[in-house]
């Protein structure tokens, strides 16, 4: 399952980020989620589009990119919904290297996206908890 | 069968070419008294008379010259023949000053061409070769001194001087280029630009490079060896001497020879001006044995190197110099530390990076900072910032044990450091503006 993240590397000045999603506007992948880690020097931009194929197709010429496993782990949109599946990650001793969160369409629909060591386990332990992960497919809406 | 241009002078006796030499520098010395007034006011200065010098032994006597004096005469102060005599001048890239410009009679480039020949021949060229020339054509020597020696050897010749890759590689794929000319950091962008499209190193029909005009190392070397599938070869020459050619590769890889035929190759104590015995580090110095419109007596090239006269298996007797380790117009000079850009070429290679950088050097409250920019390479970019400020903390800590002082490692998106199709920019120094 798992699904893919793209991961692009950008210097931090003005005029990469719109360069980045200005290539991506032109293919009709919509953008579903995005984080960005930055330092002085540069950035990672992190995002889930709902066609990651079409995507790199777009961006590997001009950008360097790489694609990542990530889990999208389903929850409510309410106050408390994260901590059953961070607990549960916890108790099986998965490290997460960040996270960030997008809602759904439904009304009471939102996913976290864990980068974690382990994507296999962790989905298998969320899975085992009762909580629904997405895969790719599951995002092409 | 060995691959000797013209064999009678690579593979002469040394007794030979030493007595070739000793014919020459006379006549040589007795040619720049009579035309060249500003040198023999430097002989005189020296109490030194054409007469005093009966043979190389001698050439320690005369006075040098510095890349100064040639731009103190320019342009026409070192001519040694009438301008009418003069077929075509070349000039330096001028990026350390004001330019050099050097002339040429039709014999001074019949021999030039005659020494890039003898290049490509050891680079195992023929008549049935084809030749890439993508050095630049135009004031810069390379592009001219590859494109006649081609010539010379008979092979068919692509005159594509610099730049537009994408045609570079269509013609070398289309008409089938045997041997590529270009510098060193070129061929590399070649090799990189043919990957990106989607060829193999054995795709193509190179079966050899000449590579020089810039400084690289070994580490680039074979870099370039394994993404275009060939053997790499070093060349070396600087305008003030005619260009390309004064010294080549054989299939040893193990210096390069010296054409001492028309050059004379002297290693000194760049502070002292004594002549160093074989086997020394120094500056080397060449005397021109029979040139017409520039000759140059003890022209100091500020490359530092180191000659060997030990036999070598490819059969030429003529002197071999060691790959300059820098010029010491290249040396740096950071918090008190000598750093020459080679040495930061090597650790990025053997570390896994792309030989693209940049040095840049400025002064914040009366120290030096020392940045150094590289580029990531697709396989190593990672998603986790902690795994790349974990590669530019790798990365210092390997430059700081090369160079015994610390730089600040930036990682870049590729081809964000500027590309030159000619010589990289390496180095920007700042200091210099505050100075």
């Amino acid at each position: 399952m798992a699904i893919t993240q793209i991961s692009l590397f950008l210097m931090n000045q003005p005029g990469q980020l719109v360069d980045a999603v200005g290539a991506l506007s032109v293919g009709g992948a919509n953008l579903r989620a995005m984080s960005i880690a930055e330092s002085n020097d540069f950035g990672i931009l992190r995002i889930i589009v709902s066609d990651s194929d079409q995507a790199c197709a777009l961006l590997k010429d001009k950008f360097l990119i790489s694609r990542t496993a990530v889990v999208a782990a389903k929850m409510g949109d309410r106050s408390g919904a994260l901590y059953p599946i961070l607990k549960a990650l916890n108790e099986a001793n998965i490290n997460i290297e960040y996270m960030y969160a997008f809602t759904g369409s439904g009304a009471d629909e939102a996913y976290v996206v864990l980068r974690v060591n382990d994507v296999e386990t962790a989905e298998a332990v969320l899975n085992a908890a009762g909580i629904t992960t997405l895969s790719d497919d599951n995002l092409k809406i | 069968m060995k691959n000797y241009y013209q064999p009678e002078i690579e593979t002469a006796p040394r007794e030979k070419i030493l007595e070739i030499q000793n014919e020459k520098i006379v006549k040589q010395v007795r040619h720049v008294w009579d035309n060249v007034p500003y040198y023999r006011h430097l002989m005189e200065e020296k109490g030194v008379t054409p007469d005093d010098i009966q043979s190389v032994d001698d050439i320690k006597k005369l006075p040098f010259l510095s890349k100064a004096d040639l731009r103190d005469t320019y342009p026409y102060g070192m001519l040694g023949t009438d301008l009418k005599d003069c077929v075509r001048i070349h000039s330096t890239s001028g990026t350390t000053g004001k330019r050099v410009v050097a002339f040429y009679t039709q014999h001074d480039i019949d021999l030039w061409e005659d020494c890039v020949a003898r290049a490509i021949v050891a680079a195992g060229g023929t008549k049935d070769d084809v030749v890439q020339v993508c050095y630049g054509y135009g004031l810069f020597t390379g592009g001219s001194g590859l494109h006649g020696g081609s010539h010379k050897v008979g092979c068919l010749t692509l005159p594509m001087s610099s730049g537009n890759t994408d045609r570079q590689i269509q013609f070398m794929m289309d008409l089938e280029a045997t041997i590529l000319c270009c510098t060193p950091s070129y061929a590399a962008y070649i090799g990189e630009a043919l990957a990106e499209q989607g060829f193999k190193p054995e795709d193509n029909k190179l079966k050899a490079g000449i590579f020089g005009a810039e400084p690289w190392t070994e580490e680039m070397r074979q870099a370039i060896e394994k993404s275009l599938g060939i053997k790499a070869y070093d060349i070396y020459g600087l305008t003030e001497t005619s260009g390309p050619g004064v010294a080549y590769e054989c299939e040893e890889q193990k210096g390069m020879h010296i054409n001492e035929d028309h050059f004379y190759a002297e290693i000194i104590d760049p502070d002292t001006g004594e002549v160093l015995p074989e086997g020394s580090v120094g500056e080397l110095v060449f005397t021109s044995l029979d040139k017409e419109a520039f000759p140059l007596l003890r022209y100091r090239t500020r490359d530092l190197c180191v000659l060997s006269r030990k036999p070598c298996s490819c059969g030429r007797t003529h002197v071999r110099m060691a790959k300059p380790m820098g010029r010491s117009d290249d040396m740096l000079i950071i918090r008190g530390v000598n750093v020459f850009p080679s040495q930061i070429e090597t650790v990025l290679l053997n570390e896994g990076y792309t030989p693209n950088y940049q040095i840049v050097l400025d002064r914040e409250r009366n120290t030096d900072t020392f940045d150094i920019y590289v580029e990531v390479s697709p396989d190593q970019f990672s998603d986790l910032m902690s795994q790349i400020q974990k590669m530019e903390k790798g990365l210092e800590s390997a430059m700081r044990t090369m160079l015994g002082i610390g730089p600040k490692v930036h990682l870049v998106a590729p081809k964000t450091i500027t590309r030159s199709e000619g010589k990289a920019v390496r180095v920007i120094d700042k200091r210099k503006l505050h100075d």
